[in-house]
């Protein structure tokens, strides 16, 4: 009987932190390497000492796959990587490998610059990471070695998101990381082969919850900007997670094109408008709807949302 | 598909050839015949290597064969086939023998017993699966011989159990097209053999290959198609076939199951895993609800439109299809449409929700809870948010063909087709607030839902505005709130789409007469009078203003007791709105207004008959007028199209037919008119100015006979004939006058073939109508024919002269139907004084937005014309986008008209109006021909070799000003 061993070195009953070994007939795969948002100090990495107690990291893992580009599952790359030392190969889709360096800088320039912690990798140490990446498409097989492949499917959740088929022979483990069924405003729905896995490896963040459906939540949403809007006010939004952000704003302007609103739309600049660049690129990455309209222009140069600037806040009328 | 496009291809081709032949004299033909299947053999016996072999069958198969050759080609063919070794050669040949049996005229059953045979020793798959489908081919050539189909499908049974995929699927085609489905005389034997080949199909859907799979059901539907009844054996096997892992079999299966559902709808059939039993329909309903949450979207799509169709399913079973619990932490919470609707029925009106109200309530088991929830349950929830706008399209219509069949389900949906209109995709929204428009009948919306719709109003869409507008026609409201909310949110889209006015009057038209006892709460409020004070005038040619009174005065007409609360310029207001906007306002009995009140609607009450006879009794005096004198003719005619006119302004439904008979009797004064003048008599040259009107008349009839071929909508071919036959003779009455008054016969030699040829096509194109024309001016000219031709233009000109007077008057059955095409324009106005300024040498565009009613194919008749005031006319070719098509027989144009000139010293008028362009060859008795394309700016009519092509003005010329500035340096 093959066996298949799971191993997670956070994440387990938590949000955070994702990085689950995986040992599949022989062959080990790290699946993601995430930090907690909720820790300063060692607990917000992953504990890698686990492996490197029998021998080096590259010795032990056979690869290592990221499936988006957000922190808790990518933002203990550089440490893994660059401190605690892995030379292998690490897997992730081409707008992840694109947009995950941002994102890592700007967690470094946080915590260094503004905490003043020390020990802590450096933009260097980033850039040596990144050379480690190895891109992949979706559904395309990569043969790690003669044994191991690998294949990515699209996931939904933010741009770039994928679940992973990893299979060892005849047997094989599908990862999720994060993922979507539901489309939103710029992404498609999670969709995978049926492949029969033996292992299917599954976040379940919000698995207890049924949801509205997207339209009636989106109305009010819309609904409440509009109403403030035309009684003058202006609307202040905070939105954490980038994904989130590029949703919101492909939401406000299509709005705002429907019901021909002038009012401005501002957004907070750095990392924003720099993923925003890379939206622009990936198209073919996001839903049916922006597909359809880049035929005439990219949904993501916006007409009416600009960048903002400190001198706006003060500017009359109505904003968002 | 293709294959019929091959056919079709192969015979026109064949075609094309014989009448190449034709010309040729007979004596080559019969050369030429034997010696192509002879070069065959020639080649053939030459080739080397299967290379040659090849090229040479590949240049045979683009000659086409004749229908006697076909046979010895075949037999060469065959006789090469069994000395082939190279299997691509002998695949080749199979796919000509099949290729050579589809031409038209040849039998094949002569080939039938070489083509099987040679089944029987072929190895080669691909061979074959091809020389199955030549037998296919023979099979369906042959339709009235079972006993060739029965051995067919024997030959076809015997190779099912082949290796390759290919032939087990040709197979599997080959049964489904050809196996016995007629119930005969010998019952017994034949429904064995039906049972037969089900089963033997059957048995083929647990094939390994998918392919194979695939083919056997559609083999399957195939048979359905042809008559036989399926099996209700075959369901259990379809439903397994849904879980398959291969697209196109799940895509087939969802067919097949939905095919059973309609045959046995009412059968039991037991569930799996309980005691429980079911309705087969209902059954169906669920496992193809179950489809709609498919991995790919093609099966999805399909799955969603089957729903629509499966009016049989149970209520129980199609309200489970909305079904969706919100959880949160497995706690139950209400979805924001039930919050909604306890609000309302709360009685709650305060808008401030409490925090947390969505708040999770009551504990879920989690036990209870059965994740595994097969069937019906939410298949709508999941279609309706869809990642793939097709599949989401694809639900609202299942949605709308559902509801219209059961108004407790449109009732449930209604939530979720108003979620629909705020998709994000234009089309979806589109289709669903089409989809409500159909099923408006059956609900009400609640004041919440109404929110919901109005704000829709505010899109940038003119579409959809126009689309909601309509809904709201026909909508049912249910408060006086509704109503009010209605009006101001309409208002609103009024002020920010000025362009709307139209649509949203109407609009309000409908919503005043449909809700008259909720406008009459509201009036005091809306006309904002008070008890005491008087309130100023509002502006009369405010249209939110005019929108208002629109709304009150439709409300007002069933409801007697609303114009005591007008005020006196209210009731001025209505007098004029009467008047100037009489489609929107209806008549009212209001008190004390005599002048007003009714007087329209008592004196002619709309009654169709006597109208009707009144039509056809003139029409009888005027064709029993022979024996007149002719000024009493001509008077008789002068009343009758007077008579005619009026009926055609006072009653609009008859006003094509009588429009028409009008314009036909026109066409009979002119020439009758013409005929009478006094220059036949005398010598030509004394009386230019007579003959000036007689030109003049033949002029003006061809006109109308143009226009009475191509505005009216209804015309069939006898009228054809009989305007044909109209043109005709004023073609020969123009041909006299020119014979009058030109010197010379060099050019009438021409004009007289030109008309002789006329005559002669006019013959050809209605030979079968020429029986009821007896006595008639062409009857005549055809018995004189053979004279004419031989005769001197002179000749020729005088035997015209006769017969068109001797010729009697034909009288103009009507058909049941005719309307003429009307085009009114809306946008531009003509009423401003504000010229439209803009920089001479750079253009401006004129939004022009214009209704057409019964109109044929706009898109390529309909065109704009421009007439600048130094005479230039500019043609303008609208898109055929610009066209929407609101309902049967109505066109809407919208659309931008671009304009330059150079530089003017003051404002001028410009004229737009729309024209009907029509092209004489495209005659409505004979098929259409591909358009051809217009030139942009053409003057007059640029008379083409073979038909004439011209345009109509069919509206009213609007008067635009513009100014094109000089530009400065």
């Amino acid at each position: 009987m093959p066996e298949i061993k799971v191993t997670p070195l956070g994440a387990g009953q938590d949000v955070g932190r994702s990085c689950i070994l995986v040992s599949i007939a022989g062959k080990n795969v790290m699946l993601d390497c995430g930090m907690h948002m909720g820790y300063n100090d060692d607990r917000r990495f992953p504990d890698f000492s686990y492996i490197t107690q029998n021998g080096r990291l590259t010795d032990f893992l056979d690869c290592v796959i990221i499936s988006h580009f957000h922190l808790d599952h990518c933002g203990a790359l550089p440490y893994f990587s660059e401190m605690v030392g892995y030379d292998g190969p690490i897997y992730m889709t081409h707008p992840t490998k694109a947009i995950c360096p941002i994102l890592l800088e700007d967690y470094r320039k946080i915590t260094v610059d503004k905490k003043g912690e020390t020990n802590f990798f450096t933009s260097q140490m980033i850039k040596d990471c990144m050379k480690k990446v190895v891109a992949v498409h979706l559904h395309q097989t990569v043969q790690v070695d003669e044994e191991l492949e690998i294949k990515a499917y699209y996931a939904g959740h933010v741009l770039g998101a994928a679940m992973f088929q990893i299979k060892v022979g005849c047997e094989s483990v599908v990862y999720t990381g994060d993922y979507n069924m539901t489309p939103d405003r710029h992404l498609g729905a999670a969709w995978i082969d049926k492949c029969r896995p033996d292992l299917l490896i599954s976040e379940s963040t919000y698995a207890t919850t049924i949801r509205d459906s997207k339209r009636c939540r989106e109305r009010d949403f819309l609904k409440k900007v509009h109403e403030t809007v035309e009684r003058g006010g202006k609307v202040l939004i905070p939105v954490f997670a980038l994904g989130r952000a590029q949703e919101l704003c492909i939401l406000l302007e299509t709005f705002w094109e429907r019901m021909n609103l002038k009012a401005p739309i501002y957004f907070s600049t750095g990392l924003t408008e720099k993923a925003n660049h890379y939206y622009k690129l990936f198209i073919t990455w996001t839903n049916q709807k922006i597909r359809k309209t880049f035929v005439q222009r990219n949904m993501f140069e916006f007409k009416h949302i600009k960048a903002f600037d400190r001198a706006f806040a003060d500017n009359p009328g109505p904003m968002v | 598909m293709a294959a019929h496009l091959k056919k079709r291809v192969y015979e026109e081709f064949t075609k094309v050839v014989q009448q190449q032949h034709e010309d040729l004299s007979a004596k080559k033909l019969r050369l030429t015949k034997p010696s192509k299947s002879a070069a065959l053999h020639v080649d053939l016996c030459k080739a080397t290597s299967p290379a040659d072999a090849l090229q040479y069958l590949l240049q045979f198969a683009r000659k086409p064969v004749e229908v006697e050759s076909v046979e010895g080609v075949v037999r060469i063919l065959l006789e090469h086939y069994y000395k082939e070794n190279d299997a691509s050669v002998r695949l080749k040949i199979a796919s000509l023998l099949g290729l050579l049996s589809k031409t038209a005229g040849f039998s094949p059953d002569c080939i039938m017993d070489d083509a099987i045979n040679t089944l029987q020793n072929e190895k080669s798959h691909q061979v074959l699966a091809q020389l199955l489908d030549t037998l296919l081919v023979i099979g369906t050539k042959l339709p009235e011989n079972p006993s060739v189909r029965m051995r067919l499908v024997e030959v076809a049974c015997k190779h099912l159990t082949d290796s390759s995929h290919g032939v087990r699927n040709k197979c599997l085609q080959l049964i489904g097209c050809l196996g016995p489905v007629e119930k005969g005389v010998a019952k017994e034997a034949e429904s064995q053999a039906a049972k037969d080949v089900q089963k033997i199909i059957g048995d083929h859907f647990n094939d390994q290959d998918p392919r194979v799979r695939t083919a056997a059901i559609k083999a399957m539907l195939q048979l359905h198609e042809r008559g036989l009844k399926l099996q209700q054996a075959i369901y259990n096997q379809a439903c397994k076939l849904l879980a398959d892992d291969y697209e196109q079999v799940r895509s087939a299966a969802v067919q097949l199951i939905w095919v059973l559902s309609q045959l046995y709808p009412e059968s039991i059939v037991p569930i799996p895993s309980s005691n429980e039993e079911i309705r087969l329909v209902d059954d169906a309903f669920g496992k193809i609800c179950h489809m709609v949450s498919d991995g790919s979207w093609v099966v999805r799509v399909q799955a969603a439109k089957l729903l629509g169709s499966m009016q049989q399913v149970s209520s129980h079973f199609l309200e489970q299809t909305l079904d969706k619990k919100l959880m949160s932490d497995l706690r139950r919470k209400r979805t924001a449409h039930e919050r909604a609707k306890e609000l309302y029925s709360s009685g709650e009106f305060s808008s401030g929700r409490k925090w947390g109200d969505d708040a999770p309530k009551e504990e879920i088991d989690t036990g209870a809870v059965n994740l595994i929830e097969s069937g019906a349950c939410g298949a709508f929830v999941h279609g309706l948010e869809d990642e793939m706008y097709e599949v989401r399209i694809a639900a609202v219509e299942a949605l709308c063909m559902l509801a219209q069949s059961s108004p407790s389900f449109a009732e449930k949906c209604l939530d979720f087709l108003v979620d629909m209109f705020n998709d994000e995709i234009e089309e979806v929204r589109l289709q669903s607030i089409h989809t409500m428009r159909k099923i408006s009948n059956n609900i009400t919306l609640r004041e919440d839902q109404l929110d919901t719709v109005l704000a829709v109003l505010e899109d940038s869409s003119r579409d959809i505005r126009e689309a909601l507008h309509e809904l709201l026609c026909c909508t049912n409201v249910s408060t006086k709130e509704g109503i009010h909310l209605a009006l101001v949110e309409l208002l609103k889209n009024l002020t920010k789409y000025p362009t709307d006015r139209e649509s949203i009057w109407k609009c309000l038209k409908f919503l005043g007469s449909r809700h008259p006892t909720l406008v009459l709460p509201l009036v005091p409020e809306l006309l904002s009078t008070h008890p005491f004070f008087d309130t100023p005038e509002p502006d009369m040619d405010d249209p939110a203003y005019i929108a208002v009174l629109v709304l009150i005065f439709n409300a007002a007409k069933s409801c007697p007791t609303m114009p005591a609360l007008f005020s006196d310029h209210t009731f001025r207001h209505y007098a004029y709105l009467r008047d100037s906007l009489s489609h929107l306002v209806p008549p009212l009995r209001l008190p004390g207004r005599k002048l007003v009140s009714s007087t329209v609607s008592p004196s002619i009450t709309p009654h169709e008959d006597p109208s009707q006879q009144f039509l056809h009794q003139s029409l009888e005096r005027v064709y029993n007028f022979q024996h007149l004198d002719p000024q009493g003719i001509q008077e008789l005619l002068e009343f009758t199209i007077r008579d005619l006119q009026r009926l055609g302004e006072l009653q609009s439904e008859l006003a094509g037919m009588a429009d028409f008979t009008a314009t036909y009797l026109q066409c009979q004064l002119l020439l009758i008119k013409a005929l009478q003048e006094k220059l036949w008599n005398v010598a030509a040259p004394l009386y230019l100015k007579q003959n000036a009107l007689a030109s003049a008349a033949a002029k003006q009839i061809l006109e109308e006979t143009y226009k009475m071929e191509f505005m009216y909508s209804g015309v069939e071919s006898r009228q054809v004939v009989i305007i044909h036959h109209m043109r005709l003779q004023a073609k020969a009455l123009q041909l006299i006058v020119t014979a009058r008054t030109t010197r010379g016969v060099e050019p009438l030699f021409g004009m007289c073939e030109k008309f002789l040829q006329e005559v002669d096509s006019f013959q050809r194109c209605f030979i079968s109508e020429l029986p009821h024309m007896q006595g008639s001016f062409v009857d005549k000219l055809l018995d004189l024919m053979p004279r004419l031709v031989t005769s001197k233009p002179s000749e020729v000109v005088k035997i015209l002269q006769t017969t068109l007077r001797q010729s009697t008057f034909l009288h103009l059955p009507l058909p049941e139907q005719l309307h003429r095409a009307t085009a009114n324009i809306i946008e531009p106005t003509g009423e401003s004084d504000n010229p439209l300024r803009f920089t001479s040498g750079l253009v401006v565009a004129l939004d022009v937005d214009a209704t057409l009613e019964h109109v044929q194919d706009p898109q390529g008749t309909v065109k704009v014309q421009v007439l600048y005031p130094d005479g230039q006319a500019q043609l303008i070719h609208p898109k055929p986008a610009d066209f929407r098509n609101p309902g049967p027989g109505r066109h809407r144009l919208i659309t931008q008209v671009y304009l330059s000139h150079t530089a003017w010293t003051e404002p001028c008028q410009i004229e737009v109006r729309l024209l009907l362009a029509y092209n004489s060859n495209r005659s409505k008795a004979s098929t259409r021909s591909p358009k051809s394309t217009w030139s942009e700016s053409l003057e007059g009519l640029p008379p083409s070799e073979n038909g004439i092509e011209g345009t109509i003005p069919f509206s009213k010329p609007v008067k635009v000003y513009i100014m094109p500035k000089p530009a400065r340096r």
